[in-house]
């Protein structure tokens, strides 16, 4: 039987067919496989990136909400206090408390003498603890001549070392805290007059270059004034824009051109806001430079662009029949959208606007350029006042060498991502609670 | 002062509006039906005749009272001091404004500037009271013209739909007042730098050192402006981000919209979503305190010199913070395809990943095309992360391990350190800015005319 049957080719062939095309479906399956992981891969990277990024920035500034106090044996000395023994204000305002702090430091260790070694032992507290003795005085003047234990503000270093972020294994030299000073810590720890209590001093304070005395509530402040303006200008002047161009424009030229202008605007690099704001508010119209007012106006021309886009999709979004019922209920196009249109796109107008809102606190760049990156103590009491915002401080403090300021600025930073969670997910129960499928 | 006597002109307004109304009633004789429009009409009428004027005196008065006063107080001084140059006449009149509101002064104050400064004082009252009653003169004027002429034939409503429909217009100017202020601030400060240095030095030259010499002799400030540098600084670091960003972003948006289930997507695609939301600020921290660090410690560890303000930790950054942009740009795009090409390669065989490349990917191109334009676009014009962790120092170099600069970054720099605002220093700021502004504006006039020719081929 050398002739082939006619069921046999058929056979072979299939099997030959069958063969080439499993192997190439192995092949293109493998390759599918592959291009799937990829994807895989990149949104895993993505979301690593964000964990990443979280992870860091808590694990760096999480420790910066507590800070380390020492407790202090003061006697409020008479002596020192009120020499004259009149209760005159004045003086007792300007006595010598860093005198008083000395002295409570060399009760709680006797033995240390000499100019040097003492000078280490007075740099465990911080100089407010002056300012803190002082306080004290003033509120209850009756505590002039007793004896207290008093939990006074450690310092930086002290702070840094008893978190353990010193290397204590390093050569002394090469550390900022000395041997003697991790032996009069480790002394204090060990009898408990070291504590770490809740860092107040972060949200009441303003900023300061000694970090323990460091707080962000001025650059609180700064962005609060300044989102103020830009809430009070963009909503107002971005909801008219949207409702003009969505409800009673002419189709031509001019408001084609105002479209074009808007999207462009949107997509403008901040900096060259910020240069608008140098050259236009407060070169040619001179305003004060660092105040909110500035900084809100340039921050709501950003923001004008995201308000209106969003106020157009509010907008579009409400049905026409809405409309021809209210026309034809014989309203003028003014009532029609007044009392009709624009309460039912309200929603997704606030929605765009504090999404936009979240956007500009987190702004920096534009209010470099008008000098909100001044080193402000006082923490503003008006829209006039020097400020610098939330964002521009943790610029200026991420320049600090300090660990200290490198863990406040973490801290700083948790707090602007706190606000814009906030700020983020009001966006997202607004849009849910409010949404409505026509 | 002044915002108290805004309360009283809004007080004053509400107030006219009931005077408005209840005089409406009342010339109707009770009887609505009589009235042109609705009562509320000849309220806001009311209202708008007494706020709308006195606001905009008031408006025009706050902002020129300053100047008027100083410039009467200058011709108020003696000659020696009135003819000053400007730039210390300016010291004066701060030296002046300063004693005025109590601060500390400069120096001691003599009897020149003791006698200007109470002519400033008085000048100030005096203006403050004015202020007051030509505002409330002219509020309640307006009120009363308005109150006279309320008859039930006037048409209150037309009038006021009128004045709403102008504000409507007004505001929605303010966005090409956004785009000219823009253009002119940056174009008249660079047309001053531009007479300092030539144009062409600027854009073909190769060095870059702003500092220009205090003394004929200084070392190091030569006081060179060729851009290219920086230029060539923007383009690497923007590069570095785009290979970081454009294969994770494109990949991701590929996965989320062909590949991923629903509910996979509704979780992973507002989480990838944050990265967009967090500060850019945030995102220099991360690149100068932790990857910086790390990729210079990789790079000793594998005998590579890597500068600690090297491009790549700054470009790697950048990438990341670009990939949503990316990824929803180009997810939109990739979701306007029709399903139907999809089913065709389908149906002939195609696996998924095959229909995505030979199909999707090719008839989404110019979209995806358009969507890294406009991330490029936003590269270059990021400031925070590259003033935070690139560097200073103006390098002509392709190698990312070294450290480079960037326009923005030299933009920030120039304008936050001393402010002389006529040396070519400060001015240089306003020509860079005038390219930025120009190079991503043709950028996203690209994307955006590429975006939208390639939606209407499927539309």
């Amino acid at each position: 039987m050398n002739k082939p049957t006619p069921a046999a080719v058929p056979a072979a062939f299939n099997r030959d067919i069958k063969t080439i095309v499993n192997a190439g479906l192995q092949r293109r399956h493998a390759a599918e496989r592959r291009f799937r992981s990829y994807g895989l891969i990149a949104i895993s990277l993505g979301l690593l990136f964000v964990v990443l990024m979280f992870a860091n920035i808590i694990a760096k500034g999480y420790p910066a909400f507590w800070q380390t106090y020492v407790q202090v044996p003061i006697s409020f000395d008479p002596a020192v206090i009120d020499p004259q023994g009149i209760r005159d204000p004045a003086a007792i305002e300007s006595a010598d408390y860093a005198a008083l702090v000395r002295a409570g430091m060399r009760r709680m260790f006797p033995a240390v003498e000499g100019r040097t070694e003492l000078r280490a032992l007075y740099a465990l507290v911080s100089s407010d603890a002056t300012y803190e003795l002082q306080r004290r005085i003033h509120q209850n003047p009756a505590l002039i001549g007793s004896s207290q234990e008093i939990w006074l503000l450690a310092s930086a270093t002290v702070d840094t070392l008893v978190k353990g972020n010193i290397d204590r294994t390093l050569d002394e030299t090469e550390r900022s805290v000395k041997d003697n000073q991790i032996g009069w810590v480790d002394k204090l720890q060990a009898t408990g007059k070291i504590e770490k209590q809740f860092n107040t001093i972060l949200f009441s304070g303003g900023d300061s270059r000694e970090p323990e005395q460091a707080g962000i509530r001025g650059a609180l402040m700064g962005s609060f004034y300044t989102l103020l303006i830009t809430f009070l200008l963009s909503f107002p002047i971005g909801v008219a824009t949207a409702v003009y161009l969505e409800e009673f424009a002419p189709k031509n030229r001019w408001t084609d051109l105002i479209e074009v202008n808007i999207n462009n605007l949107a997509a403008v690099p901040s900096i060259v806001f910020g240069l608008l704001g140098l050259a236009v508010f407060i070169n040619f119209f001179s305003l004060p430079r660092s105040a909110p007012l500035v900084g809100g106006l340039v921050l709501s021309l950003m923001t004008l662009p995201v308000i209106i886009i969003a106020g157009r999709a509010a907008l579009t979004s409400v049905p026409p029949s809405i409309r021809e019922a209210a026309l034809g209920m014989g309203a003028s196009k003014l009532q029609m959208v007044g009392h009709h249109v624009l309460p039912l796109a309200m929603p997704g107008m606030l929605t765009g606007s504090i999404i936009g809102m979240a956007r500009a606190l987190g702004e920096s760049a534009p209010l470099l350029m008008i000098g909100m990156v001044a080193f402000i103590v006082d923490v503003p009491k008006g829209i006039m006042d020097p400020a610098t915002v939330l964002p521009v401080q943790i610029y200026l403090w991420s320049d600090l060498p300090e660990r200290a300021f490198v863990e406040r600025t973490s801290a700083a930073i948790m707090v602007l991502l706190a606000f814009m969670v906030l700020m983020n997910g009001l966006a997202i129960i607004l849009r849910k609670r409010f949404e409505r499928r026509w | 002062m002044q915002s108290f006597l805004l309360l009283t002109l809004i007080l004053l307004s509400i107030g006219g509006y009931y005077l408005g109304r209840n005089r409406a009633f009342a010339v109707a004789g009770g009887q609505i039906r009589h009235l042109h429009s609705l009562p509320s009409f000849y309220g806001s009428y009311t209202a708008l005749w007494c706020g709308l004027p006195a606001l905009i005196v008031f408006a025009v008065w706050a902002t020129l009272q300053p100047s008027v006063i100083i410039d009467l107080v200058v011709s108020g001084m003696p000659p020696e001091l009135r003819n000053l140059p400007p730039d210390q006449l300016n010291l004066v009149v701060n030296d002046l404004k300063n004693l005025v509101s109590g601060n500390i002064v400069s120096s001691t104050p003599d009897a020149a500037m003791l006698d200007a400064a109470n002519r400033y004082h008085n000048l100030q009252l005096i203006g403050n009271v004015s202020l007051w009653v030509v505002i409330l003169t002219l509020a309640i004027a307006g009120a009363a013209y308005a109150w006279r002429a309320i008859s039930p034939s006037l048409r209150a409503r037309n009038r006021v739909e009128q004045v709403v429909n102008l504000l409507l217009i007004l505001s929605s100017t303010v966005a090409i007042f956004t785009t000219i202020g823009i253009v002119l601030s940056v174009l008249f400060e660079s047309i001053l730098f531009f007479r300092k240095v030539p144009i062409t030095e600027f854009l073909f030259g190769t060095q870059w050192s702003p500092q220009t010499a205090l003394r004929a002799d200084q070392v190091g400030s030569s006081g060179a402006f060729g851009s290219v540098p920086l230029f060539a600084g923007t383009l690497l670091i923007s590069g570095i981000a785009m290979v970081v960003a454009v294969p994770i972003g494109l990949m991701a948006a590929l996965f989320l919209s062909e590949y991923a289930t629903p509910k996979f997507r509704a979780v992973a695609k507002p989480a990838l979503e944050i990265l967009a939301g967090i500060p850019t600020v945030v995102y220099g921290f991360f690149a100068a305190l932790t990857v910086a660090p790390l990729i210079r410690e990789i790079g000793a560890a594998m005998g590579l010199h890597v500068a600690s303000e090297s491009a790549l930790a700054a470009g790697l950054v950048m990438g990341i913070m670009i990939i949503p942009f990316v990824s929803s740009l180009s997810d939109d795009v990739i979701n306007a395809v029709p399903q139907s090409m999809r089913d065709g390669s389908y149906a002939l065989g195609a696996t998924k990943s095959e229909t995505i490349t030979r199909v999707l990917l090719p008839a989404a191109l110019p979209g995806i095309v358009g969507s890294i334009l406009l991330a490029v676009s936003r590269a270059i014009g990021e400031t925070m992360i590259v003033v935070m962790a690139a560097g200073l120092s103006a390098n002509l170099t392709a190698n990312p391990l070294e450290a480079v600069t960037t326009v923005t970054v030299q933009i920030v720099t120039l304008l936050t350190g001393d402010q002389e605002f006529d040396s070519p220093k400060t001015l240089a700021a306003f020509a860079l800015g005038l390219m930025l502004f120009v190079v991503t504006l043709i950028l996203n006039i690209i994307a955006l005319h590429v975006v939208r020719k390639y939606r209407e081929q499927y539309e």
